[in-house]
């Protein structure tokens, strides 16, 4: 089984039109939706939930006040400055407890977060699992390692050949948790100096944690200097860049209509492009 | 006033809206911009600034004298983060998973924790045109985007407009950027996707309660859910920018939207007073 992660480094270069195309495209696999905190993939695929689970992580610190003799040493030692007039701010409190631990009286106890809720769910293209982060809430990385846990185990289960990840955006730390032991980094840029930039930035990411990384430019031809540009700075990486998807109002008009673009468009060139890059990435992993 | 630019789903138009009413206002206004969308910061490919001072920001990270641990064991069980393990004899630190939060040094009673700053990420500032520029950069493979957005915080100042550029979705580093703005502009697109996040992010401004206004980007493009929506909350649609591949070819090349297409100047000259009329009127009457 062999996972396959999309990213962009920069948020709406089309990562997700191209995963809700690959779970058209590609047979017998898992879907996961890894943007745990502005999930859009379901949109696309039209889930059917299975099941709804409560996922639990972190602490948020309370302090007692009944207890607390107003000593100020929390507020002192809290590096987050969470603590002010003896109450805890939960929206700056990262949970490490350190408060807790020093509090002479004990007013202070660590409550558990739910920190959000994940999702197993049938779709016409395979199972997907997906999550949502609630809001204000920290913790991203772990959810996403939470939903790629489950992916795989039902990957196993079901002998899937691939799991499909709809990566979050950044370099941060769901990044970080979403590449870990991804047999393929697919990364999606559009030729714009952000694209680029940010296309930099999340090759170098790929090559510090040791995953190989491809190149799809969506909407190649909107500045065909910039295409060109992200050409050669991708030879020079070493990296493929495997598709050239051109600019094409369906892919909006896809969206809208809640379908992926290779079924909503089938004679289209994006779609046509979306397919020769599945056989490029075939050819690639096996 | 500190105004927030962020947008729930990325690749709305952030950047495009943020640069576009720092340059719109610099001529009448002190104007800051500050980029904490520190994973991905794009502010200054539009704004070129030159960069004067450059900061870089650590996490307090702990090494141990091994040759006084006792392997007790007590930093493991403090750490709510598992990121120091006593295994045998032997205390393994995870850098990428400390928060530096202090507790593993000073609860080890033989007090042989030091911490040492690790390098995460750096604040560069300087000046673009007349507009004070600061920007953090996270250091690739660290995982905290938090601390850079902090320290860029801490170049505000009251004499200043701020316009601060916020990274997408609406986790940890969201909450950090917005937190302590006067307002909160929202950059959409008129699509599914667009809605959605959109909704994801007015409630984690209301949930810290700053006041939040609309701009569609790519209007034309979709549907016209992402306005009813506007209609229905009762959250003030401020501006629209259509579709349009002028401005989408200005923007792929790194030209600012009001040196290319200037007319559009004096939107964004609007748009910041009525952002100030809410935010005044906000004001002078808090429980609403
Ligand atoms: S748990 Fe940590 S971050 Fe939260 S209030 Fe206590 S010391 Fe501060
Ligand atoms: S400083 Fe805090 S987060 Fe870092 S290792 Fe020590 S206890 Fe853990």
């Amino acid at each position: 089984m062999k996972e396959i992660v999309i990213l962009s480094g920069k948020g709406g270069t089309g990562k997700t039109s191209v995963v809700g195309s690959l779970a058209v495209l590609v047979k017998n696999k898992v879907l996961v939706d890894c943007d745990v905190d502005a999930a859009d993939l379901h949109l696309l695929l039209n889930p059917e939930t299975k099941e709804d689970n409560e996922f639990w992580s972190g602490q948020t610190a309370v302090i007692d006040e009944n207890k607390c003799i107003q000593c100020g040493l929390c507020q002192d030692i809290c590096r987050f400055h969470a603590i002010k007039n003896y109450k805890v701010d939960p929206l700056s409190c990262e949970g490490c407890g350190f408060c807790s631990h020093i509090c002479k009286v004990e007013a202070i106890t660590m409550q558990d977060n739910l920190s959000g809720y994940w999702f197993v769910s049938d779709t016409k293209y395979g199972p997907l699992v997906h999550a949502r982060l609630n809001i204000a809430e920290e913790n991203s990385g772990k959810l996403v390692a939470e939903v790629r846990k489950q992916a795989r185990q039902i990957a196993e289960k079901q002998n899937s050949d691939y799991i499909i990840s709809d990566g979050p955006p950044g370099i941060g730390c769901p990044v970080i948790s979403s590449l870990s032991g991804a047999r393929i980094a697919l990364l999606v840029t559009e030729p714009t100096l952000s694209g680029i930039h940010d296309l930099e930035r999340v090759i170098s990411v790929c090559r510090h944690f040791g995953i190989p990384a491809m190149v799809c430019i969506n909407k190649y031809d909107i500045n065909l200097d910039n295409s060109h540009q992200i050409e050669n700075f991708c030879q020079k990486q070493g990296v493929y860049v495997i598709a050239r998807i051109p600019f094409d109002t369906v892919v909006t008009e896809a969206i809208v209509h809640g379908m992926p673009v290779v079924e909503y468009s089938p004679e289209s060139k994006v779609t046509g492009e979306l397919q020769n890059m599945w056989v490029n990435v075939l050819d690639f992993i096996t | 006033m500190i105004i927030s630019v962020a947008s729930g789903k990325g690749g709305t138009g952030k950047t495009l809206v943020a640069t576009s009413l720092a340059l719109s206002l610099k001529d009448g206004h002190k104007v800051m911009v500050q980029d904490c969308d520190v994973e991905e910061p794009n502010d200054h490919i539009i704004l070129k600034p030159v960069i004067t001072d450059r900061e870089p920001v650590f996490n307090l990270v702990p090494r141990v004298d091994e040759e006084k641990c006792t392997y007790c064991g007590t930093c493991a069980r403090v750490c709510a983060f598992n990121a120091i393990a006593v295994i045998n004899e032997h205390v393994l630190v995870f850098p990428q998973m400390c928060h530096g939060c202090g507790a593993c040094s000073y609860l080890c009673p033989e007090k042989v924790i030091t911490e040492i700053p690790k390098e995460i990420g750096v604040v560069e500032r300087g000046e673009a045109d007349g507009i004070s520029f600061v920007q953090g950069v996270l250091t690739i493979g660290e995982a905290m985007a938090p601390p850079v957005i902090r320290k860029v915080k801490e170049y505000s100042n009251n004499d200043y407009t701020i316009i601060r550029d916020v990274s997408p979705g609406t986790s940890c580093p969201v909450v950090e950027s917005i937190k302590g703005s006067d307002f909160c502009l929202l950059v959409t697109e008129p699509t599914p996707f667009g809605l959605n996040d959109l909704i994801l992010a007015v409630e984690t401004v209301k949930e810290l309660g700053i006041p939040c206004g609309i701009v569609i980007n790519r209007a034309g493009v979709g549907d016209s859910k992402v306005a009813d929506y506007c209609v229905k909350e009762g959250i003030p649609l401020l501006l629209n920018i259509p579709l349009s591949t002028d401005i989408a070819s200005l923007y792929s090349r790194g030209i600012p939207l009001v040196e290319g297409m200037p007319q559009w100047r004096d939107s964004f000259i609007k748009l910041e007073k009525q952002i100030k009329e809410i935010v005044s009127e906000r004001n002078s009457n808090p429980q609403r």
